[in-house]
C-alpha cells in the first residue's frame, strides 16, 4: 500500500511481474572461505583419485610401447627373458574371483535372508554385529587361517571333487585321485582353496548390501504374500527377492570387485604359476595383485613399469565393475531407497 | 457440540466390559507353530542322515576329512528330511521347511568359519603372548629362528601406532571436509565427487600403495618410510570417512540447520557449532571404521616401507615395520618359531581391531539413548 | 465347543480332498461360518482387546464398526492368524471355522490362510508380477498346478467378480503396480478370490480410495455375499449400512482394552440400538 509517507520504490527495486526474482545471497567473508575451501577439498579428492588412474596409465605407456598387444596374450612372466604378459594372471584373477563369488554369494544371501526373515529380534543385532566384525578382520588374518586351517581340510574336499566330478574339465587333476597314497601337494595352493579363502572377505560385503535391501521390503506387499501363502518362503519368493533384485546384483558385483583386487590372501596361499589353467583344483595360479606384491621387491625399473601396467589393467577392471554395481543398485527399485 | 469427554462411556448396567480384577486372570494362549511331530521329523532326519553318512563314508565313498563328511551329511539330511515331510505336509510347507533348513545351515557355516578364524589365530598366538619380552623387545639382532624368549614385536606395535596416527592426521580433516562439502555445501561438483569417492572405497589396497610408491618414492625421491605408508593409508581412509561421514551428516534433521540460520548463524557457524556436534557419534564411527581398515592393510606397508627389525619412531626416515607386515614376513620365512611370533602379532592386531569395533558399538548405542 | 483332534492321515486326506475339489469346480465353494469365542489380544503385555465373542454367519456380510483404535483391525487379523506374526503379539480365546478352532495345535497356518483370505487397507499388488500373475499368485504359492486354460479361466472369473475384467482384459501381461488405486484394490480382491476362500476379510478396503472406486467395490461386495462370507472393518457407517447384514460395534474407553459393545443385524443396530453408546456413535455424536 503506498501512502503519502511511503518511500518511493526505485526502478531497480520494483520486481518484474510474474517472474521469480533472483536473490543475491550476501555471503559473509567467512562463509565464502568456508564454501570455497570445502569445495576445494572435494575437488582435491577428485583430482587425487583421477591422478591414480592417470599415473598408472602414464607408467603403462612405455610397457605398451615395448611389448604392444602381446602384453595381453603372453602368459609368461619372465622379465629376464624379456617375456612379459598378463594373459595367465588375468585368467587367474578372474578364476579366483569367480570361485570366491560362487562360494560366497549363496552363503551371503542365505545369511542376509536369515537375518531379515528368520532371526528372532535379539539374535538379529548380534548377527549384524558379527557380519560387520567379519568385514573388519584384516585379510592377513584370513590368509593365516586359510593356509593353516582351511587348506589341510579343504584338500580332501578337492580330492573328492576330482574323484567324482573329475569328468568335468575344471575339476580334473593331473595326478590320480584314486590312488591309495594320493599326492596331497597337488591339491594345495590352488585356485580353488584360494577362492574359498577370498570368499571370507566377500561374504560380509555382499551380505551387508543384500540385508539392507531386504530390510526395505514394503510391509504391505509382505503382508499380502503372507495372507496368501502362510509360509516364509512364499513371502521371500514373491516379494523379498524380486524387490531386492537390484541389491542382490549390485552386492554381487561389489563382491566381485573386491575379490578381483584381493592381494594378501592370494599371496599367502597360491603357488605362483604362469600358464592359463582352467583346472582350479590343481596347485598353481596367479592373480594380478599377487603378481605385483610378490615381484615388487626385486624389480628393476623396466620390470616395475610392467608391474604398474598390470596394476593399471586391474584398476580399469575394478573401476568398471564397481561403477556397474553402483549403477545397478541406484537404478533398481530397492536401490532408490538405499545407501550402499 | 458434544465432545468426546462429555459422553458417558462407562457402562451403566452390566456391560460386556469386565471389572479390573477379572482381567488379571486372563492369560494369553500359546500358539505353538511347531508340534511334537515337527520335532520328531527334524530330529529323526538329522540323526538318521548322520548315521547313514557315517556308515557309508569311510567304506563306500573312500573319503577322509571332516569337511567332506559334513557336506555329505547335509545332502543326506535334505533328502531324508524332505521325504519325511512329504508324508504329512502339503508341498508348499515341504519346500518352506527345506529352504529354512538350508538357510540355517548356510548361516551357521559362515558364522562357524568366522569364529574358527578368530579362535584359531588366538589359540596359535597364545604361546608367543606368554612371554613378556614379546611386547617389550624388538627383533634387532634376533634371528627369526631364535626361541620365543628372545625378541618381540615392540617395533611393529610402535610402527602401526605411528603410521595410523599420521594417517588420521592427514585423512580426518580431508575426509571430514569432503563429507561437509557433499552434505552441506553441495554445488555442481558434488555429484561427480560423490561418485568418485564411492568408487574409491573399492580401490584395491595394493593400487593405493603402488600409486604412492610411484609418485612419492620414484618421482619425488622420498624414502620408503612410515610416512609413505601413512599417505597410502589416507588414500583408502579418506573415501570411507567421506562417505560414512556424509551419511551421518545427512541424518541430522534439517530443523536444526534452519533454527541456527534463523538465529543469524552463517553456514560455517551452523556447520561447525550445530551440525557437526549433532553427528558426533556417526562421525566417530566413520573414523573408527577407517582406522580399522587402515591398520589391517598389509600390501601398503609391503610396498611403501620395509620390514625392519629396529624400533623406529620417526615416520620420515628409515623403514618402519608394522603388525601386518611383520605377520606376513614371519609367515613367508616358513620357520615354525617365526610363524608362532606371527600368530602372536596376529592376536595383538585382532585385539586392537576388536577393541575399535566394540567402541563403535558403544558409540552407536549412546546415540540411540540420546535420541 | 469341542475341538476335533485330527490325526496325520485325516489331515492328509483333507488336503487331498481340497485339492481334488478345486480341480472340479469353478466357484461353488460353500461359504463358512466364523465364530470368535472370548477372543483377547495383547501387544507386548498390554491388553488391547478383551473377550470379544461374535458369530459371523455363513454367506453374509458382517461389518465391524467403531472409532479408530478400538481393536477392530486387530480382531480381524486374529481371524486369519496374521496377528501372531507381529512381534510381541499374543492372543487368547478361540476362533472356530465351521466348528474347528483354527488355532488348534494340529492346524496348519497355510490351510487357514487358504480358507480365510484377506484384503488390506492399502492396495498391495505384487509389482514384480503382471496383472494375470498377480491374480493366480495365491495358487502359485500353494503349489496348486493348473493347466493353461484353467489358469485363463480363473483369471477371467476372478477379475470379473471383482469388477476389473473389462478394464484390464487387454493388458493382462502388464505389471500389476501400474494401475490406479481403485483398480489395484480390485486386483487384490481378485487375487484373494482366486484361492476360493470360504471367508474373505476386508480391512477398510475403501478408505484409501476415491468415491467411484468405492462404489464399484461395494457393488462387488454385494455380489459376493451369498457366495463368500465377508467380514469388513469400516470407518464409514453409511458403507456399513449399505453392504452388511450383520454389524458389530467396537469401542474402547480411554486407557481400556477394546471390545464389542453391541452386535446384531444391521437394521437393528442402526435403527434401534440397545446400548446408548451405540446410539451415540451411529447418530454421529462421536467418531
Amino acid at each position: 500500500m503506498s501512502g503519502a509517507g511511503a518511500p518511493q520504490l526505485l526502478e531497480e527495486d520494483r520486481p518484474t511481474r510474474g517472474k521469480p526474482r533472483t536473490i543475491e545471497r550476501g555471503l559473509s567473508r567467512s562463509d565464502r572461505v568456508f564454501r570455497g575451501s570445502s569445495t576445494g577439498v572435494g575437488i582435491f579428492v577428485l583430482v587425487v583419485t583421477g591422478s591414480i588412474g592417470l599415473f598408472l596409465g602414464l607408467q603403462s605407456i612405455p610397457t605398451f610401447r615395448h611389448y604392444g598387444f602381446s602384453f595381453f596374450t603372453q602368459t609368461n612372466w619372465q622379465p629376464e627373458r624379456d617375456q612379459i604378459g598378463i594373459a595367465a594372471v588375468l585368467v587367474g584373477t578372474v578364476e579366483v574371483a569367480l570361485v570366491a563369488i560362487c562360494v560366497g554369494i549363496p552363503l551371503a544371501m542365505s545369511l542376509a535372508l536369515f537375518i531379515t526373515e528368520y532371526a528372532p529380534r535379539k539374535l538379529k543385532s548380534w548377527m549384524v554385529s558379527a557380519v560387520d566384525l567379519m568385514a573388519a578382520v584384516p585379510s592377513i588374518l584370513y590368509g593365516l587361517w586359510g593356509f593353516f586351517l582351511l587348506q589341510p581340510h579343504a584338500k580332501y574336499l578337492a580330492r573328492w571333487l576330482s574323484q567324482y566330478l573329475g569328468w568335468i574339465p575344471i575339476f580334473k587333476v593331473s595326478t590320480d585321485p584314486n590312488a591309495a597314497v594320493w599326492q596331497q601337494s597337488a591339491y594345495t595352493s590352488s585356485v580353488f582353496i584360494t577362492g574359498i579363502a577370498v570368499s571370507m572377505m566377500v561374504i560380509p560385503l555382499a551380505c551387508a548390501v543384500m540385508r539392507g535391501v531386504f530390510d526395505e521390503t514394503p510391509m504391505g506387499e509382505r503382508e499380502a504374500a503372507l495372507a496368501l501363502s502362510g509360509t516364509r518362503f512364499g513371502v521371500i519368493r514373491t516379494v523379498v527377492l524380486p524387490f531386492g533384485r537390484g541389491g542382490i546384483i549390485g552386492g554381487s558385483m561389489l563382491a566381485l570387485g573386491r575379490a578381483l583386487g584381493e592381494t594378501i590372501v592370494v599371496l599367502m596361499i597360491i603357488s605362483p604359476a604362469y600358464d592359463i589353467k582352467i583346472r582350479i583344483l590343481e596347485a598353481g595360479g596367479q592373480t594380478i595383485s599377487a603378481l605385483i606384491a610378490g615381484n615388487f621387491g626385486n624389480a628393476t625399473s623396466a620390470q616395475l613399469s610392467a608391474l604398474l601396467t598390470a596394476g593399471f589393467v586391474l584398476f580399469v577392471i575394478t573401476l568398471g565393475v564397481n561403477f556397474f554395481a553402483a549403477t545397478v543398485i541406484r537404478k533398481s527399485r530397492s536401490g532408490a531407497l538405499t545407501e550402499i | 457440540m458434544t465432545t468426546f469427554s462429555d459422553l458417558d462411556l462407562e457402562p451403566r448396567e452390566e456391560g460386556p466390559v469386565e471389572e479390573a480384577p477379572e482381567r488379571v486372570t486372563r492369560r494369553p494362549r500359546r500358539v505353538r507353530r511347531t508340534t511334537f511331530d515337527d520335532y520328531l521329523e527334524l530330529g529323526g532326519s538329522f540323526l538318521s542322515s548322520g548315521a547313514l553318512v557315517g556308515v557309508l563314508y569311510g567304506h563306500v565313498f573312500n573319503m577322509s576329512g571332516v569337511l567332506g563328511f559334513l557336506v555329505l551329511w547335509y545332502f543326506a539330511f535334505m533328502v531324508i528330511f524332505g521325504l519325511t515331510l512329504k508324508i504329512t505336509n502339503p508341498n508348499p510347507l515341504v519346500v518352506d521347511k527345506l529352504v529354512q533348513a538350508t538357510i540355517f545351515v548356510a548361516s551357521a557355516v559362515v558364522i562357524a568359519a568366522l569364529l574358527s578364524a578368530l579362535i584359531f589365530v588366538v589359540v596359535k598366538g597364545l604361546h608367543a603372548l606368554g612371554h613378556l619380552n614379546f611386547f617389550t623387545h624388538n627383533m634387532a639382532g634376533v634371528s627369526p629362528t631364535a626361541p620365543l624368549s628372545q625378541g618381540g614385536i615392540f617395533h611393529a606395535i610402535v610402527g602401526t601406532l605411528v603410521e595410523i596416527s599420521v594417517a588420521v592426521a592427514i585423512s580426518l580433516p580431508l575426509g571430514l571436509m569432503t563429507a561437509v562439502f557433499l552434505s552441506e555445501v553441495g554445488g555442481k561438483w558434488s555429484n561427480l565427487v560423490r561418485t568418485v569417492v564411492e568408487a574409491m572405497t573399492a580401490l584395491p589396497e595394493i593400487l593405493a600403495g603402488l600409486f604412492v610408491y610411484v609418485v612419492m618414492i620414484v618421482y619425488f625421491g622420498f624414502p620408503r618410510s612410515g610416512f609413505a605408508v601413512s599417505v597410502a593409508m589416507s588414500v583408502t581412509m579418506v573415501p570411507i570417512i567421506a562417505r560414512t561421514g556424509e551419511v551421518s551428516l545427512r541424518i541430522v534433521p534439517n530443523g536444526l540447520r534452519e533454527a541456527s540460520n534463523a538465529l543469524g548463524g552463517s553456514e560455517w557457524r551452523t556447520t561447525w557449532k550445530v551440525v557437526l556436534p549433532s553427528a558426533r557419534a556417526g562421525l566417530a564411527t566413520a573414523l573408527i571404521l577407517a582406522i580399522a581398515r587402515g591398520i589391517g592393510e598389509t600390501a601398503i606397508p609391503l610396498i611403501c616401507s620395509g620390514a625392519s627389525s629396529f624400533t623406529n619412531f620417526n615416520p620420515f626416515a628409515n623403514p618402519m615395520n608394522s603388525l601386518p607386515l611383520f605377520i606376513l614376513t614371519g609367515f613367508q620365512t616358513g620357520q615354525s618359531v617365526a610363524i608362532e611370533r606371527a600368530f602372536g602379532a596376529g592376536t595383538v592386531l585382532l585385539v586392537l581391531i576388536l577393541g575399535l569395533f566394540v567402541l563403535t558399538r558403544f558409540l552407536a548405542r549412546d546415540r540411540k539413548v540420546k535420541r | 465347543m469341542t475341538v476335533k483332534e485330527s490325526t496325520s492321515e485325516n489331515l492328509f486326506a483333507d488336503v487331498q480332498g481340497r485339492h481334488a475339489r478345486r480341480e472340479d469346480t469353478i466357484s461353488t465353494v460353500a461359504a463358512g461360518t466364523l465364530e470368535a469365542i472370548e477372543v483377547s489380544a495383547w501387544f507386548s503385555g498390554n491388553l488391547v482387546l478383551e473377550d470379544v465373542s461374535l458369530v459371523m454367519p455363513a454367506s453374509k456380510v458382517t461389518a465391524l464398526i467403531g472409532p479408530s483404535g478400538c481393536g477392530k483391525s486387530t480382531f480381524l487379523r486374529i481371524l486369519n492368524r496374521m496377528h501372531e506374526s507381529t512381534p510381541g503379539a499374543q492372543l487368547g480365546g478361540e476362533v472356530l471355522l465351521d466348528g474347528e478352532d483354527i488355532y488348534a495345535r494340529h492346524q496348519r497356518v497355510t490351510e487357514v490362510r487358504k480358507r480365510i483370505g484377506m484384503v488390506f487397507q492399502k492396495p498391495n499388488p505384487f509389482p514384480a508380477m503382471s496383472i494375470g500373475e498377480n491374480v493366480v499368485a495365491g495358487l502359485a504359492l500353494a503349489h496348486v498346478k493348473v493347466s493353461k486354460e484353467r489358469r485363463g479361466e480363473i483369471i477371467e472369473t476372478c477379475l470379473t467378480r471383482s469388477g476389473l475384467w473389462t478394464e484390464v482384459k487387454d493388458r493382462l501381461a502388464t505389471p500389476g503396480g501400474a494401475l490406479s488405486g481403485g483398480q489395484q484394490q480390485r486386483l487384490c480382491i481378485a487375487r484373494a478370490l482366486a484361492v476360493e476362500p470360504e471367508i474373505l476379510l476386508m480391512d477398510e478396503p475403501c478408505s484409501a480410495l476415491d468415491p467411484a472406486s468405492t462404489f464399484v467395490i461395494e457393488q462387488t461386495i454385494q455380489e459376493l455375499s451369498g457366495e463368500v462370507t465377508i467380514v469388513i472393518v469400516t470407518h464409514n457407517m453409511q458403507q456399513a449400512a449399505r453392504v452388511s447384514e450383520q454389524t458389530a460395534f467396537f469401542l474402547a474407553a480411554q486407557g481400556e482394552p477394546g471390545g464389542i459393545v453391541e452386535s446384531g443385524s444391521t437394521a437393528q443396530i442402526f435403527d434401534d440400538p440397545q446400548d446408548p453408546r451405540t446410539a451415540d456413535y451411529v447418530h454421529g455424536r462421536f467418531g
